[in-house]
C-alpha cells in the first residue's frame, strides 16, 4: 500500500507540558505522514505515542503547547481552524477510539443514544433515521441483537462488547482517519483478537487511514502497513511492518529482542537497553521514504 | 431467561424496599424516643404550665395524675409513642388547639419559603458551580468562592436583619415583615394554606403581587445558603466529572462544548445532587426558625420559638416531631429519585 493519497501530514511536531519542575517535552520534532493505510505507533509508556493522536484531534488539556510546522488532513492545516472549525473535523473525519470502554462510555446514557449522537451531531438527521444507522453500525461491528443492545447501559455490556460499541460509535459518521489508542490493552486476551479483526475489516472496507497506538510491536507488525517506533517523545525509526525483523535500529532490535518465542530455546531474555544518545540523533526528516 | 432475570430483579427491588423501611422505622423510633426524652429532662414542669403556679396542691397532684406522669419512664414512654402513632401530639398550652391542627395551619407558610428558597438555591447555585468548574481560577470562580463562604459564615439573622434595613426601612424597596400588607390579610381564604397557590385560586391577583413580593427578601436570604452550598458541592462534582474519559469521547464525537458540559458532565453529576438539594431542602426547613422570627413569617419556626418562649413542651416536641418525619421523608424520597435516575443502582 502506498501513498496514493496524502490523508495526514505531521511536519516537527513539537508538544511541552509546562509544569512547575520545569516544562516537559513530551514530543519533539517528529514528523510522519499517511495515507489510506494503517500506521502502527509502538512505544514504551511516556514515549509521547498518546499525546501525538490527541495532538491531531487537538484534545489536550489547554495548558498543553502544540507547535508544529504542519499538522495538515486533506490540505487542510488543523492547527489554523478555530475551534469550531475543528469541531466538524472531530468525529466526521478524524475520530478515536480509547483504551477502556468502562470509561470511555458516559455511564448514565443508554449505549444507543450515544451512538445516535455521534451521528445526529454530524448530519441531520431525525431521531428515527440515527436510531436506524445506529441498529445498522452495530450490526457492522458484529452485535448479533442489535435492537437489544441499542437499550442497554455502558454498565451492561461486557468489555469486548463495550469496545465494539465504542468503534461502532467512532465510525458511525464515516471519518476517514481513525486513531486507535492501545483499543485492546484493557480487553481480555481471547477478545482481543475478536475486536481486533473487526476493527481491521471495517477500516479496509471503508478505504480509512487508521493509526494504531500501542506498545505490542507483534500485534501491530501483524496488522499495521508501516511502523512507527518511538522512544522519548521522538521517532526512532519508521518499518514496514513486513521488514520489522530485519531493522537494525538499536532501539528496535532491543524491544524484538525482549520478547519470548516459543520455538526459542530457554536461555535469558535480554533486557531493553536504552540509549539517551538517541534522543538528539537526527531521525525526524529523511528516513520516512518508503520502498515498495 | 428473562422471565427468571425479571424475577430476582424484582426480587432484590422488594428486599432494599424492605430494608428501607426497617431503617426507617428504627430510625423514626429513636426520633420519638429522644424527643420524649428531651420533654422529661428539661427544667420545665409540664403539670404547671397547665394549672399555673397559683393553683393547690390538690388540684396540682389531680393534673399530674390525670397527665399520667406518676407512672414509670418506659410506661410513659409507650402512652406517648401510642398517642403520637394516632395523631395525638397533645394540646398546644398557648393556642388551647391540638398541636397538630396547629402544624397544619402554620406548615404550609414555611414549605413556601423552603420551597421558593430552594428554587433560588438551584437555579442560581448549580449554574454558579458548573461554571467556576469549567474555569476553575477563573474571576467567576473566585466571586462564587468568596459568596459562598459568605453564605456558610454570615449568621442568617444579622443579614435578614442588615437586608430589612437597608430594603426596607431605608429605601423601601421591598415591603417589611409578615406574609401579606396589613390590609390584605384574611381576604384570600386559606385552602391550601400556601398564599401563592390560594391567591390562584381565588384569582385575586393583587394579593398574589403582594405576597409575592413579601417572600422575596426572606425567600432569597435563605435561598443565599443553599445557593453558597449547592454551587460549591456542584463545582466540586463537576471538576471530578469533567476529568473522567467519557467527556474526551463526547469531544472527539464532535459534541459542542456546551453540551459536553451541561449535557454530558451535569447529567452524571445530576445524580449525586439530589441528594444534596433533598438535604439543603430539609435543613432549610429547620433553619428557619431565625428567619421566620426576624420576618414574622407566621410559619413552624415562629410557631415552635412562640412555644419555646411560652414553655409550651406539646408543641415543641410535636413540631421537632414533624420536622424530623420531614427529613427522614426527603432522604427517602432522595433515595428513591437516585434508584430511578441512576440506571447502575436500578
Amino acid at each position: 500500500m502506498i501513498l496514493e493519497e496524502q490523508l495526514l501530514q505531521v511536519k516537527n511536531l513539537n508538544i511541552i507540558f509546562p509544569s512547575p519542575k520545569g516544562d516537559v517535552h513530551a514530543v519533539k520534532n517528529i514528523s510522519f505522514s499517511l495515507g489510506k493505510e494503517k500506521i502502527g505507533i509502538v512505544g514504551e509508556s511516556g514515549s509521547g505515542k498518546s499525546v501525538t493522536g490527541r495532538s491531531i484531534l487537538r484534545l489536550l488539556p489547554p495548558y498543553a503547547k502544540i507547535s508544529a510546522d504542519k499538522i495538515s488532513f486533506k490540505g487542510q492545516d488543523l492547527l489554523s481552524l478555530s475551534e469550531k472549525q475543528m469541531r466538524k473535523i472531530r468525529g466526521r473525519e478524524v475520530s478515536m477510539v480509547m483504551q477502556d470502554p468502562k470509561y470511555s462510555l458516559n455511564p448514565v446514557r443508554t449505549v444507543g443514544k450515544q451512538i445516535s449522537e455521534a451521528y445526529i451531531v454530524h448530519r441531520k438527521a431525525t431521531k428515527q433515521e440515527a436510531k436506524e444507522h445506529t441498529l445498522k453500525m452495530l450490526e457492522a461491528v458484529r452485535i448479533r441483537n442489535p435492537e437489544q443492545v441499542y437499550r442497554l447501559y455502558p454498565h451492561e455490556v461486557s468489555g469486548g462488547m463495550g469496545q465494539r460499541i465504542m468503534i461502532a460509535m467512532m465510525l458511525i459518521p464515516d471519518p476517514s482517519l481513525l486513531i486507535a489508542d492501545e483499543p485492546t490493552s484493557a480487553l481480555d486476551v481471547t477478545v482481543q483478537l475478536q475486536v481486533l479483526a473487526i476493527l481491521d475489516d471495517l477500516v479496509s472496507q471503508r478505504g480509512m487511514g487508521l493509526i494504531f497506538i500501542s506498545h505490542d510491536l507483534e500485534l501491530v507488525s501483524s496488522f499495521c502497513d508501516r511502523i512507527i517506533i518511538m522512544y522519548g517523545g521522538r521517532i526512532m525509526e519508521v518499518v514496514n511492518a513486513a521488514d520489522l525483523h530485519k531493522s537494525t535500529h538499536p532501539y528496535t532490535r532491543g524491544l524484538l529482542n525482549c520478547l519470548p518465542r516459543i520455538e526459542g530455546g530457554n536461555e535469558r531474555l535480554s533486557t531493553l537497553v536504552r540509549d539517551d544518545a538517541w534522543l538528539d540523533a537526527d531521525f525526524s526528516a529523511p528516513s520516512v521514504t518508503v520502498s515498495g | 431467561m428473562v422471565q427468571f432475570l425479571t424475577k430476582k430483579r424484582f426480587k432484590k427491588a422488594t428486599t432494599q424496599t424492605l430494608q428501607l423501611i426497617a431503617i426507617v422505622l428504627i430510625t423514626f423510633l429513636g426520633l420519638l424516643l429522644i424527643t420524649f426524652l428531651i420533654g422529661r429532662v428539661v427544667p420545665i414542669d409540664p403539670v404547671l404550665a397547665v394549672v399555673g403556679d397559683k393553683a393547690s396542691s390538690e388540684v396540682y397532684e389531680r393534673a399530674r395524675i390525670a397527665m399520667g406522669l406518676h407512672l414509670p419512664l418506659w410506661q410513659q414512654f409507650f402512652i406517648y409513642l401510642s398517642s403520637v402513632l394516632r395523631g395525638d401530639l397533645g394540646t398546644s398550652v398557648l393556642t388551647a388547639k391540638p398541636v397538630l391542627d396547629d402544624i397544619f395551619r402554620v406548615f404550609p407558610a414555611t414549605m413556601e419559603l423552603a420551597f421558593l428558597a430552594t428554587l433560588f438555591g438551584v437555579f442560581v447555585g448549580i449554574p454558579l458551580g458548573v461554571l467556576s468548574a469549567v474555569k476553575r481560577g477563573g474571576l467567576l470562580d473566585h466571586i462564587s468562592r468568596v459568596v459562598g463562604l459568605l453564605g456558610y459564615s454570615l449568621p442568617i439573622f444579622w443579614l435578614a436583619l442588615l437586608a430589612l434595613i437597608v430594603f426596607y426601612a431605608k429605601f423601601d424597596l421591598l415591603p417589611g415583615p409578615g406574609r401579606v400588607d396589613i390590609f390584605y390579610e384574611g381576604i384570600v381564604d386559606p385552602i391550601t394554606g400556601f398564599m401563592l397557590i390560594d391567591c390562584i385560586l381565588a384569582r385575586d391577583w393583587e394579593v398574589f403581587r403582594n405576597a409575592l413580593s413579601h417572600l422575596i427578601m426572606p425567600a432569597t436570604l435563605l435561598g443565599y445558603y443553599s445557593m453558597a452550598y449547592l454551587s460549591r458541592m456542584t463545582r466540586s462534582f463537576m471538576i471530578e466529572q469533567l476529568r473522567q474519559e467519557y467527556i474526551l469521547t463526547a469531544r472527539v464525537k464532535g459534541v459542542a462544548e456546551w453540551k459536553v458540559i451541561w449535557g454530558h458532565a451535569l447529567g452524571n453529576c445530576s445524580i449525586p445532587l439530589i441528594t444534596v438539594i433533598a438535604l439543603s431542602f430539609g435543613t432549610l426547613l429547620e433553619g428557619s426558625v431565625l428567619t421566620e422570627t426576624i420576618f414574622a413569617w407566621p410559619g413552624l419556626g415562629l410557631y415552635l420559638t412562640n412555644s419555646l418562649l411560652n414553655a409550651d413542651m406539646n408543641s415543641v416536641l410535636g413540631s421537632t416531631i414533624v420536622v424530623g418525619s420531614i427529613f427522614l421523608a426527603v432522604n427517602l424520597f432522595s433515595d428513591f429519585l437516585y434508584k430511578v435516575m441512576d440506571p447502575r443502582a436500578r
